[in-house]
């Protein structure tokens, strides 16, 4: 039996990233991945005949620059095309629109409040700063602040210094993100509802929160951390969706040699001596390594691949305690013709289509939807964020047909009753009418229609709960608390068995930042 | 969609031969209208240039408190313009560091127009809290055209049937043209004698038709900003994003400047209370800036000899340049500093840049060495730096 020097546990985006990088390391690596395909969230399927759908995660934005220059994804067919607009649609029948120009997004702003048309360059310069002050973080193993060890002070030094580094004013900002709603901190700087309702939906995605609670203005920042060609808050679609993305990284791994098995879901975590020796699939064979990763979440990293006792009691209770909390589901539809918006019945020409359509006319709008989940349903009027694929990649629909994305919060993965066919499609139903409002004839366009709820995400990716960030992305679940204290930097209380996933900092998005660090760490640690 | 149009679009959208077209503030205008820009340029000069400058930010300042609002924002002390005066300011943050720049003009007892380069009515707000003011961005109702060069006084004469020889360099009359009501100021941005002219936008295109008929016996030419920019740099004026950055666009501290160190310490105010920035300037003004904006004339027979060494004759940039070029000492080995724009001046037959130096080489006639490329190669000519302006007719104030 061939033995490998790593095996990793989940071809997902971040299970690829690790395995691209310990295989450019010379390492031998296999990837076990549960379903047929690789991607994890972040697959391409063909869901109806001749139609191409990210089935879950849709835009790229995160993804680390680096990642993509150290793996030469370009090579490998990454190709990232530009997704320049938002429109938001109001119930008045006026919309907002920000464009890919500065003067025309200003024209636009302007016609709304000409006070937050200048506001809206000052704060998307502030938060440009501000990215450009965590991004550093985000490619930095978290020091433990109660740590005493050498690597863990020169972190928190760093870091300190850093933060000094930031003065005042930016240091302010930053510590208002990190401890207000976004709601409150928009409301510092704009005056138009529905820019910041539309600016808000990015403090909530992934979250079971609202705009109004405290702790999502830090969300509001994490979206900003985007950046495609060194540009700051770019987002992109990956030409053949994001199932292109872990191609591209799986091509990669393999290039350098690393083995990729599908149909090879994993039960357990061979453990011996207190090490990590191997893995037992789910058909009975059993894998030997000395380096196990898992790129799964935390909770099916550390309470169901190892088994009980392998652990200390106050982790197992940490990540028991983990908050998941699956509150989107994911529409996809098929349709025989572009659906007409009544804010802009021409579309501006396409624009409106190439880019992204928000549904959030109002910041009660988005609250409304989450006070629904709240109380255990899901939003009868749900913020959506809304993409045409096929208008960016005429690849993903047959020519003169399309494919739409609809982003649906709030479902909640804890929905009263629990999910069933009916309520699935009640949600869908829910999804539709609402669009049907603001553009009407809509519904008779869809060719066929997909309904993903967060128990679905559950059941086909392994996410737990239904969460697409591995975890939820609040405060307390950051940096070194991320998955759990004292837990923050890949290894586990298992020598030789590391985590890898987003479940892990930085978390969230197609980053590819977990699995790199990751990999690190094991290099570092001489596997 | 596209970029917006200025309400005298009608008229110079065709006068545009080779659609050279470029963006101001969200608005396209002509890059130059003949195909090249020679002969607009020297209209500036020889006779009168007609210039759109509608994409001018506009903001009218009225109330009781609007010149204590104003007060409070600029450097220049407005409390002691008079009525009909116009005041040529910076603006600055709370550390001195430069905003904007711009005009103000006392247009009636508490009536004020502001005109800058950036947006800037978010920042009117901010610092008129409990101010009696009401603030009113005209930008797109007021339309202006820039009349420069010296016919500009016959020809505006003419137009709006008054003597305009008392009209003092900085000084504004309301005026009628052909019936239109209009704003004339003696103002603009050529270091020559010249008017800029502001009428309500839905009256534009009459006036610019009144203009260019009575000024078509005087040489009256229409002309875009290629030729403006060559006029503006031997007229030493500064332009932002271009010769220095907004405080509030800047990236880092570096790339800030204060008006001291671009040249402007003349409008820093001394005898008014408080202001933005005042602490910050006056502490900068006691220890004495660090930089300074200057003039740098590039030696011609170091330019000469350049090419000569490549067997060619010496390419001068006729479209002026706007980039980050060093600037080393004399023995060329030490960055002093750096030219934001520069170009060949048709009229004074000289290679003029604007420059950022350390304030120990900013002395006048103090050698230096300007990066220059010749042939892919990147070599260095000889620069003096030289007090601005470069050109300053009488006229222009006279």
């Amino acid at each position: 039996m061939k033995q490998y020097d790593a095996i990793v546990i989940g071809g997902g985006h971040n299970g690829l990233v690790t395995a691209a990088y310990l295989a450019r390391a010379g390492k031998s690596v296999l990837v076990l991945e549960r379903r047929p395909r690789v991607g994890g969230a972040a697959v391409t399927e063909e869901i109806f005949p001749g139609f191409k759908f990210s089935m879950f995660s849709y835009v790229v934005s995160l993804l680390r620059p680096e990642i993509i220059r150290d793996l030469d994804l370009a090579r490998h067919g990454l190709h990232i095309l530009p997704l320049e607009s938002t429109v938001t649609p109001m119930e008045n029948g006026d919309y907002l629109a920000a464009w890919a120009d500065h003067d025309e997004t200003r024209r636009e702003l302007y016609r709304h409040s000409p006070r937050d048309a200048e506001a809206y360059d000052e704060y998307g310069q502030l938060m440009h700063f501000m990215a450009q002050a965590v991004k550093p973080i985000l490619g930095m193993v978290p020091p433990d602040p109660t740590s005493f060890a050498p690597s863990d002070l020169a972190g928190l030094l760093k870091l300190g210094k850093h933060f000094r580094g930031l003065g005042g004013e930016r240091l302010h900002a930053l510590v208002k993100l990190m401890t207000m709603s976004s709601a409150d901190f928009l409301d510092e700087w704009f005056e138009t509802d529905v820019l910041k309702a539309t600016k808000s939906a990015s403090g909530i995605i992934g979250t079971f929160l609202g705009p109004r609670s405290p702790g999502t203005a830090y969300v509001l920042l994490h979206h900003y951390m985007g950046e495609l060609d060194g540009v700051f808050r770019a987002w992109g679609f990956a030409k053949g969706g994001t199932g292109a993305v872990s191609e591209a990284i799986a091509s990669a791994a393999k290039s350098w040699g690393a083995e990729i098995r599908c149909n090879a879901g994993v039960s357990k975590v061979l453990v011996k001596g207190g090490r990590a020796i191997g893995v037992a699939l789910e058909n009975g064979d059993e894998l030997r390594a000395p380096t196990i990763v898992s790129s799964l979440d935390p909770r099916r990293t550390f309470l169901q691949l190892l088994d009980a006792g392998a652990l200390p009691d106050e982790l197992v209770a940490d990540i028991k305690q983990f908050k998941f909390r699956g509150s989107s589901g994911k529409v996809n539809l098929a349709l025989a013709a572009l659906p007409k918006f009544t804010c802009m019945p021409d579309g501006a020409g396409g624009r409106l289509h190439r880019g992204a359509v928000s549904i959030s006319p109002s910041l009660d709008y988005v609250e409304r939807a989450y006070d629904d989940a709240k109380y255990g349903e899901f939003s009868r009027r749900p913020y959506m964020d809304v993409i045409f694929p096929s208008m960016i990649d005429p690849g993903m629909a047959p020519p003169g047909k399309h494919v739409m994305s609809v982003f649906v919060q709030y479902a909640p993965y804890n929905v009263k009753g629990g999910w069933t066919d009916a309520k699935r499609e009640a949600f869908g139903d829910a999804v539709v009418n609402t669009l049907e409002q603001f553009a009407p004839g809509f519904q008779s366009l869809i060719l066929h229609r997909q309904v993903i709820t967060p128990l679905d995400i559950e059941r086909i990716t392994g996410l737990s709960e239904g969460n697409i960030f591995a975890g939820e992305l609040a405060l307390h679940q950051l940096f070194f608390l991320r998955p759990a204290p004292g837990w923050a930097k890949f290894t586990t209380p298992v020598r030789g068995f590391y985590q890898a996933g987003s479940g892990t900092h930085p978390g969230g998005g197609i980053m590819g930042a977990s699995g790199r660090l990751a990999a690190m760490t094991i290099l570092k640690n001489g596997a | 969609m596209s970029l917006r149009t200025t309400p005298f679009h009608p008229r110079t959208g065709p006068l545009s031969e080779g659609q050279a077209w470029r963006r101001w503030a969200g608005y396209v205008v002509a890059s130059s209208y003949e195909l090249s820009h020679d002969r607009e340029y020297h209209a500036i000069r020889n006779s009168a240039a007609l210039f759109d400058v509608s994409p001018l930010y506009k903001y009218l300042i009225t109330g009781t408190d609007a010149g204590r609002l104003l007060d409070h924002i600029v450097t220049r002390n407005v409390a002691k313009a008079k009525i009909g005066q116009v005041l040529y300011t910076p603006w600055c943050d709370n550390a001195g560091k430069q905003i904007d720049d711009g005009t103000i003009s006392v247009l009636a007892d508490q009536r004020y127009r502001m005109t800058s380069a950036d947006p800037t009515l978010r920042w009117l707000h901010l610092n008129a809290a409990g101010l009696n003011v009401q603030i009113q961005d005209v930008s797109e109702t007021t339309a202006a055209l820039s009349l420069q060069g010296p016919s500009s006084r016959d020809i505006l004469q003419l137009a709006a049937e008054r003597d305009l020889a008392k009209l003092k360099y900085f000084r504004l009359i309301d005026a009628k043209i052909r019936g239109i009501p209009v704003t004339i100021s003696r103002t603009g941005y050529t270091g020559d004698l010249g008017y800029e002219v502001w009428v309500d936008a839905a009256q534009a295109v009459p006036l610019w038709d009144a203009l260019i008929e009575t000024g078509t016996p005087y040489g009256i030419t229409p002309a875009g900003m290629l030729a403006l920019d060559v006029a503006r740099i031997e007229a030493g004026l500064l332009l932002i994003e271009v010769d220095y950055f907004s405080s509030r666009h800047a990236f880092i501290e570096a790339q800030k400047s204060s008006p001291l160190e671009l040249g402007l310490g003349w409008t820093v105010a001394t005898d008014k209370e408080r202001y933005n920035g005042r602490a910050a300037l006056d502490a900068e003004r006691e220890r004495g800036p660090e930089w300074l904006f200057t003039g740098l004339a590039v030696d011609w027979d170091s330019l000469e000899q350049l090419y000569a060494d490549v067997g060619l004759p010496p390419r001068l940039p006729t479209q002026a340049w706007r980039m980050s070029v060093p600037i080393y000492d004399r023995g060329g080995h030490t960055q002093v500093g750096y030219a934001t724009s520069g170009g060949w001046s048709p009229l004074l037959k000289r290679y003029m840049a604007l420059a950022h130096l350390g304030v120990e080489h900013a002395k006048p006639d103090t050698e230096l060495r300007i990066e220059i490329t010749v042939e892919h190669r990147r070599k260095q000519a000889r620069a003096f730096v030289t007090p601005l302006p470069f050109f300053n007719p009488e006229r222009k104030r006279a």
